[in-house]
């Protein structure tokens, strides 16, 4: 694994509009207000992805993730921002390099049941698009596509049969032959494994580091799930309302997790052990991105949160080598700095329901 | 999220365990038709008088529009009756001019379902596509695209179809453009909702992924999971256009004389309906009922089991 | 049937079920996807029910709850909760125990409640459907089991509509309507499974809270054995419609002795297990259409042979400690 960078975004965002209809538009006008302000998914993300690395970006609903990687593959444009493939921006691309990109890049989708084409049988949905593109004859494509198939773990003869007749562990494996169809060499997947049993997902988590190995593969792994991210990746971004508060190695976040947000998130990561657990929540609710906090956007909820993270919001600071965090906490000399997960910080440990609400 | 949600009683129906589907799609598609009765039934009627439309010219007793063929002493026979040398049942009597009714039903049953397919067919083509490109392009064009089938659907059909008719005078091919006019938008919209159903689903993400153009997009992965919703308001436009049909005809500015339609039939049977002579009006009558009714029962039990929640 | 416990009478059982089978009369043949399933709960315990698509592990709750459709026919050879016999119930009877003595969560919080109702009118009507009592005392009711759920300004919350919510507060107010006739068991669905980790957190330390002072028994159906193995007394492991392992947690995270469940816990990713491939179990869940002979495990099961060929029963392997296998305790 070389340390040559892939793919590189700067400052990439994606703004929502609010709908808003015609009778919205005329109360608007005659309260004097202008246009209703964009849902910002993303707010500026900086990423370097290294070649044949697994990246694991991490988060929980409206953390932007998704519209992060929707961004990666071309699927939504950004807003602002850069995107730069090889060294080169995606924007000034020449229509063939262009296209080079598109197919670079490719997407493996949560949900088994709506990532398939219902009324395309198999052999055409992993067969159709190297085909259009040129990569593979007509004539080739029969082949190419069984010789797919064997190798996510299908039996061949399954390309004339139609999505539903395969179980929820077998449609992902035809979602990652129709992405390795276009031959690419980064792989975004969008919470590829949530939706599949343990037993399965951990068959399917076997073939993504086979397949890594034999086509040098690139992983962006999207999840909620720091189990399942601490087996697979190499580096972890953890998202919150739409930006990175932490970037590390793997064994970095896990053993000295520095943004509270991440020590929460660990926190809830089960082992397995015997004796009950102690569940220490953290409180309030996850914001929305419509009606982001004032300063840092993790300050409700912060059990540490100082009067300066109301008021200015923290940039992504190098807290160690390769490691990166967004947290006020890193500025103050004297800081007491977290150390890992489920040590107890001081003033975290509550007796009672500890809920906050956000306005 | 880490699991696919399923909601209301489909998540008692989903806790069942999984079941691998073995059977092709269609066989399932006709295993559930053919489990209402009514609709096998009615399908089989309507088959069989597309059938009888289609083999008119081969099949009815006489031409009734060759005039030659046509004795005048023979008109207004009652049902039953035989012609002057006996060659010839008039299983159903005959009208003022002497034609046999069973034939001119043969024959009108043709002209209706002729203007009734070809039309709703178009209004299909037309509509889906604009329905289709309304939901995929959104914003701006989705809106302009609305306007205009909200605009057209504002007026009653019957209205529009009469206005245009008297511009464009009578014939088979003016009452096609007619009902055209008045049938497409029903299709844009419900092809609309379900594009902007499909739309948000992985599988057009995928393929947009894949750089696939816009139109391969539409056409090849969004259009053929449209179809059971706009299948079913086919079915029922079919029946509708007919009746629309029959109803310009009744009133004389459908299809001309010469080509006349079951609507034509009635209007011209309709002095005779109640002077005893009953046969020449409610004859004709019956069939377009029979039609109606039949293709009623089917696009209803299509619409029952193409309906998504049924899918497994 | 194996009684796990052989008590003084029967009044320390809060439920008990024996032999309990669900099966679904379809088109294509009959699908059993219960097959045999015998649990016994005492007051204010927590059951752990494991299993992943297809083991039954839902339908379960569903039967005992009596919310099977009309495709499945449920048969118990007992099926005894809180005094009541549930197979002789009529549906007068269920109705009655439903919401009141026996509720249940489910995985989606708008299986629970009605999109176009106000919250307190729901709640109001779920206190009044089994006791006759004034508005404004079940108004107050309302009120208290919102706090009681962890609901910071319950007042305002009540005048919402699930629409209103988010997914955390939606599922929390469903567990405060199970809560609001004290109801002796809560049967849960996968209540957390489709929220974010760290609303679940605070879900899952709410209801040990809850349990505990409430002295409500619960079965948590899941799939993540993970999860609930810190909330529950005891777990009971499913595959294909049986029950194949069950026994106090500690016991079952220490020592599982069915394949399956070995399987299971070794498949599961964590900091542990990075560099190497994961332990998996091969195939996939059988198909319960026609479920061959014999062992449902064998045809994925590294122990597997001639004699998994007769299906196995439960057996008591350890105190507490029942599993379904020819080879229980055997390593590779």
């Amino acid at each position: 694994m070389s340390a040559e960078l892939i793919m590189q975004v700067e400052g990439l965002r994606r703004d929502y509009v609010q709908p808003s209809d015609f009778i919205d538009f005329i109360g608007r006008k005659l309260r004097g207000q202008g246009k209703p302000p964009p849902v910002q998914a993303v707010m500026g993300v900086d990423l370097d992805i290294r070649h044949g690395e697994v990246l694991a970006v991490v988060g929980e609903s409206g953390c932007g993730k998704t519209t992060l990687g929707r961004m990666l593959t071309g699927i939504i444009p950004p807003t602002a921002g850069r995107v730069l493939y090889k060294g080169r921006d995606i924007a000034g691309l020449n229509s063939a390099a262009r296209r080079e990109y598109e197919l670079a890049v490719q997407m493996i989708f949560q949900d088994p049941y709506s990532s398939l084409n219902p009324r395309m049988r198999v052999g055409d949905i992993i067969g159709e698009a190297p085909v259009v593109h040129g990569l593979v004859s007509r004539a080739e494509r029969d082949e190419y596509v069984s010789s797919l198939l064997r190798k996510v773990g299908l039996d061949p003869d399954y390309r004339e049969r139609y999505p539903h007749q395969f179980s929820g562990g077998q449609r992902q494996r035809v979602g990652v032959a129709r992405a390795l169809a276009l031959k690419p060499s980064i792989i975004v997947c969008d919470e590829a494994v949530a939706a599949l049993d343990v037993s399965i997902q951990a068959q399917v988590l076997n073939l993504f580091m086979d397949l890594r190995r034999d086509f040098d593969l690139t992983y962006v792994f999207i999840s909620h799930n720091l189990g399942v991210v601490s087996h697979i990746s190499d580096r972890v971004a953890i998202m919150y309302l739409g930006r990175v508060v932490e970037l590390a190695a793997t064994e970095q976040i896990f053993a000295r997790a520095n943004h509270p947000y991440t020590q929460a998130l660990l926190k809830e990561l089960p082992v397995l052990s015997a004796g009950k657990r102690q569940f220490d929540p953290i409180s309030g609710e996850l914001p929305s991105p419509a009606n982001p906090p004032a300063g840092c956007a993790f300050h409700p909820r912060c059990p540490m949160a100082m009067p300066k993270c109301r008021a200015e919001r923290p940039v992504l600071q190098e807290v160690a080598a390769g490691h990166w965090s967004a947290c006020h906490l890193n500025d103050a000399p004297a800081a007491s700095k977290a150390t890992g997960p489920g040590t107890p910080v001081a003033g975290t440990q509550r007796e009672d329901s500890p809920h906050t609400e956000t306005a | 999220m880490s699991r696919v949600v399923q909601t209301g009683p489909e998540a008692i129906a989903a806790a069942e365990p999984a079941v691998r589907i073995e059977t092709s799609r269609w066989r399932r598609f006709v295993a559930q038709y053919v489990s209402s009765k009514a609709a096998v039934i009615s399908l089989v009627v309507l088959l069989l008088a597309i059938a009888a439309a289609v083999l008119a010219p081969w099949i009815s007793p006489q031409n009734p529009y060759d005039l030659a063929s046509l004795d005048i002493l023979d008109a207004k026979l009652p049902p039953g009756s035989k012609n002057f040398d006996g060659s010839l049942t008039y299983w159903l009597g005959t009208d003022g001019q002497a034609r046999d009714v069973l034939s001119a039903i043969l024959y009108g049953m043709r002209t209706s379902l002729l203007v009734g397919f070809v039309s709703v067919t178009a209004a299909f083509l037309i509509g889906a596509a604009v329905g289709l490109i309304a939901a995929y392009f959104g914003g701006r064009m989705d809106a302009f695209l609305m306007r205009l089938v909200d605009m057209q659907l504002s007026f009653p059909s019957i209205l529009v179809a009469l206005v245009l008719l008297a511009a464009l005078g009578k014939g088979v091919d003016k009452v096609i453009i007619a009902l055209i006019v008045v049938q497409w938008a029903y299709f844009a919209r419900a092809a609309r909702a379900a594009a902007i159903v499909e739309r948000n689903k992985e599988y057009v993400e995928a393929a947009s992924c894949m750089a696939l153009s816009w139109h391969r997009i539409l056409w090849r992965h969004v259009f053929p999971n449209c179809i059971p919703p706009l299948m079913v308001i086919a079915t029922i436009d079919l029946a509708h256009a007919i009746a629309l049909e029959a109803t310009l005809s009744f009133l004389g500015v459908g299809v001309p004389v010469t080509e006349p339609s079951l609507g034509m039939l009635i209007s011209n049977g309709f002095e005779f309906l109640l002077s005893g002579t009953y046969w020449i009006c409610f004859f004709p009558g019956i069939a377009l009922a029979i039609v109606v009714v039949s293709i009623n029962l089917v696009g209803d039990h299509l619409r029952d089991i193409l309906n998504p929640r049924n899918e497994v | 049937m194996v009684k796990q416990r052989e008590l003084n009478g029967q009044n320390d059982l809060l439920l008990d079920v024996q032999g309990l089978k669900t099966w679904f009369y379809t088109r294509d043949g009959v699908v059993k996807a219960v097959d045999g399933v015998s649990l016994q709960l005492r007051r204010g315990e927590i059951l752990g029910l494991v299993g992943e698509s297809g083991s039954g592990k839902s339908v379960t709750g569903f039967s005992i709850m009596g919310l099977v459709g009309e495709r499945g026919k449920v048969h118990a050879d007992r099926m005894m909760f809180d005094g009541y016999d549930l197979t002789q119930a009529s549906a007068e009877q269920m109705r009655s125990l439903r919401g009141n003595r026996l509720a249940m969560i489910f995985q989606d919080p708008m299986m629970t409640l009605n999109p176009t109702l106000r919250i307190d009118t729901q709640m109001i009507e779920a206190v009044q459907a089994h006791e006759k009592v004034s508005r404004r005392a079940a108004r107050d009711r309302s009120l208290e089991v919102l706090r009681m759920v962890g609901i910071p300004a319950p007042e305002a919350r009540l005048k919402a509509y699930p629409h209103h919510l988010s997914g955390g507060m939606r599922q929390r107010i469903a567990i405060a309507i199970a809560l609001l006739n004290s109801p002796k068991l809560i049967i849960a669905d996968e209540p957390t499974t489709a929220l974010d980790v760290t609303i679940q957190g605070q879900i899952l330390y709410e209801v040990q809270k809850l349990c505990r002072e409430m002295g409500t028994a619960l079965i948590w159906i899941t799939h993540d054995l993970a999860l609930v193995y810190g909330l529950a007394d005891r777990m009971a492991v499913m595959y294909a419609g049986h029950i194949v392992e069950s026994t106090s947690t500690a016991a079952l995270i220490e020592r599982p002795m069915h394949p399956y469940t070995h399987g299971l816990m070794a498949s599961i990713p964590s900091l542990g297990t990075r560099g190497q491939p994961l332990f998996q179990i091969p195939g996939s869940t059988p198909s319960l259409l026609n479920l061959p002979a014999g062992c449902a495990f064998r045809s994925r099961c590294y122990r597997a042979d001639a004699q998994c060929a007769h299906a196995p029963s439960l057996q008591a392997v350890g105190e507490d400690h029942l599993v379904s296998c020819w080879h229980s305790g055997e390593q590779t």
